[in-house]
């Protein structure tokens, strides 16, 4: 006899929610708070950064001194995860190279992110050059729920009064280090905009909250944060939720799809846990799903039954289809009037200090949208791959004694050498508006499971002249930043054969649209609060909803949504239409 | 928790991760419970990273010979000065036995170039390259150190002095001592309060504001 069978539970919640990230944890905070009877289903393990940060660890306490081996973003990074994960392959189709970062952990990808909280503007929903579709919703329907959030998590930033760049409810900004002075001064000579950055970092202690504390400065909130001075979603949403006696969290959960009624309304979800390998399903009266735009939709399209035969919430077909990422492309150098410069405490905090807004008219230039510019540099932790420049460097400066250097060396020289080039780091990123495109998409590859039996995604995607020229123009700016700055550039000179250094799609961890919200139920999954027009009790809170996303970052509205989403399903309980 | 409590238990934190263990313990989470369980030493760690260092640190990939060699050589990139000691003070050759195993690409280019090292230095001096004199082995590295005046025929050794370079720095600024000599001083809780006056002065940025 088989030993094969499926734990189903008796109980039935109020809500199951399917991943802990930023829309999972907002939609679980929300409701467990109202009361409701909430299971969160994490595919990954539990991780507390209170616990399990590796912040203020020294390069030496890890074996490989911080390299990237086993975490993409380096050692000490809060990531459970990455591009590849053993035993969850994805395929690619038409020789797409798009890639799929994730984290598998309590939080998700909340942990380690960059903290760069950037709304959207009225354009971003309502665009105005017709080139993609309008969002159901304006920023004046969003707005409350950024104010909220804002409160809520908090946030540093300064009041600019940018129509494109909506002011939030800001905390101080950091101030700006030394490198960033002469970013500041080079990019305004340029012709470019810089502003105070904006990020989910607690600049100021938080108004009644007893649970964060402010931010205390080493710069490492890509490790997670033991005092929850930075956003994540274990720290400040699921945790307080479970507060509440409402919320049950099962972690290892990897779902595999949602279960319908025969009247095609979600009922369960059924999962295999990733430790014990079983089979189980569990009963809610609604089923919220926070995944990632990517895996919600893998399991929308693996729910087929006979009410919902393309895959759950799909009867448009638009499920997977307009899948996009921002585009990314960086240039990289060094400051030759920084060398020999004086040593003292500059990590700061970890999210950006400055960045540049979008500052340019399309109407002048040949590509639409834009992007906005993220910068770095200065006297970080020395960590795997330090001093891996200066070799090359040290010929393009005079020496000490004023004479040019041979390239390389050895010795008290070259010694020498590392500690004058130390801190002298510049370099900046475009992170900009990719168009939403139905051929650019998501699929189920019909010939491949994952090691659970699940069927896994397909990826078409293919960058277009819009973004391949969008890059091109991050090039030329930058390279003028860093010429008007006084910047020797390194990185490699990116060209058209290149596509000007814009880096695969996925790169940049953006990855949005691929269960899109709309009015039309042909052309759209989910109407405006997020609700899946095929079947009333199955909503989406990450970015699978957002129709076109600008050159903002996607954390801060997908938190601003799926509150919004919880605060609908709270009305319509006590209206009682679902 | 206030800024004192918070920056109070990350400095317990460096002694004993234990006792910030049992300050959280949240009996009735049900996944917390399961955290405090692991030990302090693996926490914020999957289990297979944990079993693919212990299976790294236990084999062993370069031979005695070639261990030798490169002390030689990041000794010869970075020796003790008025400030720091060297890299085998600082035990880089150990770091690059650990990271050639973790970053196998490393593998076949530093082996490989230990060996072109070896037979071009037998070939000039008849001795295989530790065996060679302080001079010779100067007169070597002298020949591919340098990559834009290097001869057209050393050209595999400039590839693997620059690799050689390259993970020495990697070790060594990366250990107690080089942290201490490039003069990295955060990593600390402190107060940010931006760039000091005589530094702001010093590039006349005083006047630069964002």
């Amino acid at each position: 006899m088989s030993d094969f069978q499926i734990k189903k539970s008796p109980t039935v919640y109020d809500a199951i929610i399917v991943g802990s990230g930023a829309g999972g944890g907002m939609a679980a905070y929300v409701l467990a708070h109202a009361g409701q009877k909430v299971l969160l289903l994490e595919a990954g393990q539990n991780f507390d950064p209170r616990l399990d940060s590796h912040q203020l660890k020294w390069p030496w306490e890890s074996p490989r001194r911080g390299a990237g081996t086993v975490r993409p973003f380096g050692d000490f990074d809060a990531s459970y995860g990455g591009w590849e994960l053993e035993g969850e392959p994805y395929t690619q189709k038409n020789k797409s190279e798009f890639e799929w970062f994730r984290s598998r952990m309590l939080g998700g990808r909340t942990n380690h992110w960059g903290r760069i909280s950037l709304r959207m503007g009225p354009d971003d929903f309502k665009p105005k050059d017709g080139l993609t579709d309008s969002w159901p919703i304006t920023y004046a329907d969003v707005k409350p729920f950024y104010d909220k959030v804002d409160r809520m998590i908090g946030i540093y930033g300064t009041v600019e009064g940018i129509e494109s760049e909506p002011d939030g409810i800001f905390m101080k900004p950091p101030k700006p280090r030394l490198n960033e002075l002469f970013i500041k001064k080079g990019a305004e000579k340029a012709g470019v905009k810089v502003i105070a950055g904006r990020g989910s970092v607690l600049t100021e202690a938080l108004p009644n909250n007893n649970d964060r504390a402010p931010c205390f400065y080493c710069g490492q909130c890509g490790r997670s944060c033991k005092v929850y001075g930075d956003f994540s979603s274990s720290s400040c949403l699921v945790n307080p939720a479970i507060k509440t006696g409402n919320l049950t969290v099962i972690t290892d959960a990897m779902v595999r799809e949602v279960i319908t009624d025969k009247d095609g309304s979600a009922k369960g979800v059924s999962y295999v846990n990733r430790k014990d390998l079983q089979e189980y399903q569990v009963n809610g009266k609604l089923v919220i799903l926070g995944a990632s735009a990517c895996e919600s939709a893998r399991i929308l399209l693996n729910s087929k039954s006979t009410s919902h035969p393309n895959g759950l919430a799909n009867s448009s077909g638009v499920v997977g289809k307009y899948l996009h990422d921002s585009t990314g492309a960086s240039v990289s150098g060094f400051l030759p009037q920084l060398m020999d410069r004086k040593r003292y405490n500059e990590d700061g905090l970890g999210s950006v200090h400055i960045y540049s807004p979008w500052w340019l008219d399309n109407k002048r230039l040949n590509f639409p949208r834009g992007y906005h510019i993220e910068y770095w540099g200065g006297m970080g932790m020395p960590a795997y791959g330090f001093g891996g420049g200066v070799a090359e460097m040290n010929g393009m400066v005079p020496g000490r004694d004023g004479k040019m250097k041979e390239a390389g060396g050895y010795g008290k020289s070259l010694k020498d050498d590392y500690r004058r080039f130390y801190g002298t780091g510049v370099g900046m990123a475009g992170r900009g508006t990719a168009i939403a495109r139905e051929s650019n998409y998501c699929e189920i590859d019909p010939n491949m499971v994952d090691k659970y039996g699940i069927p896994v995604l397909r990826f078409n995607y293919k960058w277009d002249k819009d973004e391949i020229l969008q890059a091109k123009h991050m090039q030329e700016t930058f390279l003028n930043i860093m010429k008007e700055m006084g910047a020797v550039v390194t990185s490699e000179i990116q060209g058209g054969d290149t596509n000007y250094g814009l880096l695969n799609p996925g790169k940049i961890i953006h990855e949005v649209g691929t269960i899109r919200m709309g009015d039309d139920p042909k052309k759209s999954a989910l109407n405006k609060y997020c609700q899946a027009h095929d079947c009333k009790n199955l909503f989406v809170v990450d970015a699978g909803p957002f129709v076109q996303q600008g050159d903002k970052n996607a954390t801060w509205t997908i938190l601003a949504l799926s509150m919004r989403t919880a605060e609908y399903i709270l009305a319509q309980k006590k209206k009682q239409n679902i | 928790m206030n800024r004192r409590d918070s920056i109070k238990a990350l400095g317990l934190t460096a002694i004993s991760t234990a006792v910030i263990l049992e300050a959280c313990k949240q009996p009735e989470n049900k996944t917390e419970a399961v955290a405090t369980e692991e030990t302090a030493k693996d926490a914020g760690r999957e289990q297979w990273e944990v079993d693919r260092d212990k299976n790294l640190k236990a084999e062993t990939f370069f031979t005695k010979h070639e261990m030798a060699t490169i002390t030689v050589l990041a000794d010869i990139i970075i020796p003790k000065d008025d400030v720091s000691g060297s890299a085998s003070d600082a035990k880089v050759p150990e770091f690059i036995e650990f990271i050639v195993k973790d970053i196998p690409e490393h593998k076949v280019p530093m082996r490989g170039g230990l060996k072109w090292l070896d037979v071009y230095c037998f070939n000039k001096f008849q001795k295989p390259f530790i065996e060679a004199s302080a001079e010779q082995q100067i007169s070597i590295v002298d020949e591919i150190a340098y990559p834009k005046k290097a001869k057209p025929e050393v050209r595999a050794g400039v590839t693997f002095f620059n690799r050689m370079r390259d993970l020495t720095a990697s070790g060594f600024y990366t250990t107690e001592m080089g942290v201490k000599d490039i003069g990295y001083v955060g990593n600390a809780p402190n107060q940010w309060a931006g760039v000091p006056a005589d530094v702001l002065k010093q590039y006349g940025m005083e006047n630069v504001k964002v």
